[in-house]
């Protein structure tokens, strides 16, 4: 494949079928060196399975992935010096303590970290001498980016990092991945928290069953709402969408689950038309909410469905 | 340190805070050692009970069998002595008339044995008189006792069920933990973790087979009669056999539940067939060749002929050799059957 000299990932026409279930369905990446790049998507949408792909851990059932340069084959211990790995959940072994695990991680790169340095940089100095299962969970996720971290990789994969974290760790798990980003490494992330990928990620690729269905950069993304504010509500009874896209300031309208979403120029100057056009069809609102368009109401406007839903 | 060593010392760490895991390889076999040969070395010593029931004679033969210490002599009633004979406290009732009659279970050696001196002493107390004079030179052989059979099974035992759960129960839990599919996803030679799990077995063996000697040396005076480099080679190839089977069991499944069926499959047989409480020879000749193919047997018969008749290592190379072949074939299918994510 002709790809980019400094791509740190190519993927041309990637599939993965487990028996009749198709988990991903054609999907095309290039990912720069030195980018933090984003899959977002619902539960189940096929990122798990992408990213293990990536990864070597699975193989594709077609398609070629190119990671650092190389495939995956017969190189991939090397290939494996540079890469860091954080899987969706690892339990690690319960009785050891942390130092203990990250030294044997470090033990199997050519170029590690000290392992004390990288526990710094997580955060665990104080459970260095802790067992596992003595462990948080927030200090769990922590020590597996640990492990990840302590072969000073390229190439960071981490999937879904965050995920059943307090709000502190995951702000500290943030600012980890901001420190590689500085340190011009590559990230490559998977998550369904939409101001997690806003706030990282250099572009984001939001994956629905199995296809990437947009990619860009956040604000591209956003962007293409059209509007800066979103406004969502419902009423009994329901309302039919006519007339709604033709209300002042409305750039776009549509359905979110059970409720109306209209991406707009400004609040103030759509919700008056709203009410008025709700009173005249005998609606009352049941729920009305505003807020800044994010990556959210891109997936909402491209599928209908709510990304906590599950698909 | 290199990542062999790393490892190596994780698998050492985990096994030794794990307390339930420590007991069950050296506490059980001693307490189940400690437990059989108490059992057996009162068996051996307790007098038979006899009862000797009403009649002209009942005074007479009381007083006959309880010159012999072998016998535990009372007069009962006929209700009484039947009562005894179905709860056990007696195993013969002899009856007081002017015939001997004997009541007994046949089957059971320590009745016969009681009958037939039961007889020989009222007989002789009523003038019959031998013929030829006897001479008895008791020895206890070296070898011969239950408890030295015990030892031997015993150390084949743990040597099989450590190394089957020791790779097989941790192998699969690091699989169902995808702490395996985290360690293909680094750089870590895949060679090094099973080498891992061999060394740290090695490691526990030794402890393990040492335990039981020692156990066996103290409390019972049970002495390996034949060479110590005998027993660790055999012990070392029984262990490499079982971790190769354990390593089967464990190669594709990561539900504990299905590797610890899997295990009871393999090693349940084995503690029934192989000689680990009482010798294989009970089993019909049909069955033979298949027992004797079993690693256990093979081990146990190994471990019997360097503990109690002074076996050196040229006696038990055949044996070592059929480890060793368990081993390699064990290992073959478990490596290209392996799965590690």
């Amino acid at each position: 494949m002709g790809g980019l000299v400094d791509a740190a990932i190519e993927v041309r026409g990637l599939v993965k079928h487990y028996g009749k279930v198709v988990a991903v369905n054609g999907i095309d990446l290039d990912v720069a060196r030195g980018e933090c790049f984003g899959l977002l998507g619902p539960n189940g949408a096929g990122k798990t399975t992408a990213v293990e792909v990536l990864e070597g851990l699975l193989p594709p059932t077609a398609g070629e992935v190119r990671v650092l340069g190389s495939a995956w084959g017969q190189g991939g211990r090397r290939l494996r010096q540079r890469i860091g790995i954080a899987l969706q959940e690892t339990h690690l072994a319960d009785r050891l303590t942390v130092g203990e695990i990250v030294r044997i991680f470090a033990s199997f790169y050519d170029h590690a970290r000290p392992p004390g340095e990288v526990i710094a940089t997580v955060g665990l100095e104080e459970k260095r001498d802790a067992w596992v299962m003595k462990l948080s969970g927030g200090q769990r996720q922590r020590l597996a980016i640990a492990c990840a971290l302590v072969g000073e990789p390229d190439l960071l994969f981490l999937d879904e990092p965050t995920t059943g974290l307090d709000p502190a760790s995951r702000r500290a798990l943030w600012e980890i991945i901001e420190g590689m980003k500085r340190r011009g490494r590559t990230v490559v992330l998977t998550t369904h928290y939409m101001e997690e990928a806003e706030r990282l990620c250099d572009r984001v690729a939001i994956v629905d069953h199995g296809k990437v269905i947009a990619l860009g950069t956040p604000a591209a993304l956003i962007g293409r709402l059209g509007g800066e504010q979103v406004v969502e509500f419902s009423t009994a009874p329901d309302v039919s969408g006519d007339g709604l896209d033709a209300l002042p300031g409305v750039r776009r309208a549509g359905r979110a689950g059970d409720r109306w979403s209209l991406a707009v120029d400004t609040v103030h100057g759509t919700v008056p038309a709203l009410l008025d056009h709700l009173r005249g069809r005998g609606a009352a609102l049941t729920a009305l909410a505003t807020h800044q368009a994010s990556l959210e109401d891109v997936f909402v406007s491209l599928t209908g469905r709510t990304l906590r839903d599950d698909a | 340190m290199s990542p062999l060593g790393e490892m190596t010392l994780a698998r050492l760490r985990e096994f030794y805070r794990e307390p339930a895991a420590v007991f069950w390889t050296f506490g059980f076999p001693a307490l189940l050692a400690l437990a059989l040969g108490v059992a057996f070395r009162e068996g051996a010593t307790r007098p038979a009970a006899v009862v000797v029931t009403p009649g002209p004679r009942q005074a007479e033969r009381v007083d006959v069998l309880s010159r012999d210490p072998r016998f535990a002599v009372s007069a009962a009633g006929e209700g009484e002595a039947a009562a005894a004979f179905r709860e056990g406290r007696a195993v013969l009732e002899v009856g007081g008339g002017e015939a001997i009659r004997f009541r007994y279970d046949p089957i059971h050696p320590d009745a016969e044995v009681a009958r037939m001196r039961a007889e020989a002493a009222i007989q002789q107390a009523a003038g019959r008189a031998d013929p030829l004079a006897v001479e008895t030179d008791p020895v206890t052989a070296r070898g011969a006792r239950y408890i030295e059979f015990l030892v031997p099974g015993l150390i084949g035992m743990n040597i099989m069920s450590s190394s089957m759960w020791g790779i097989g129960w941790v192998m699969v839990e690091a699989r169902k933990r995808k702490l395996l599919k985290r360690l293909v996803a680094t750089p870590m030679r895949r060679g090094d973790y099973f080498l891992s799990f061999v060394i740290a077995r090695l490691v526990f063996l030794a402890t393990e087979v040492a335990v039981i000697v020692l156990f066996g040396r103290l409390v019972f005076d049970v002495e390996v009669q034949g060479s110590l480099p005998a027993l660790a080679l055999v012990s070392l190839a029984g262990a490499m056999a079982f971790a190769g089977l354990g390593l089967v069991t464990a190669s594709r499944t990561s539900s504990t539940e299905t590797v610890s069926g899997l295990m009871n499959l393999a090693m349940l047989p084995m503690f029934v067939l192989s000689g680990v409480f009482f010798s294989t020879v009970h089993f019909p000749d049909w069955m033979q060749p298949v027992i004797h193919v079993l690693p256990l047997t093979v081990l146990n018969d190994a471990l019997r002929a360097i503990v109690n008749q002074g076996a050196g290592p040229i006696e038990v190379a055949a044996p070592f050799l059929a480890l060793a072949a368990w081993t390699v074939a064990t290992f073959a299918v478990a490596l290209r059957v392996f799965k590690w994510t």
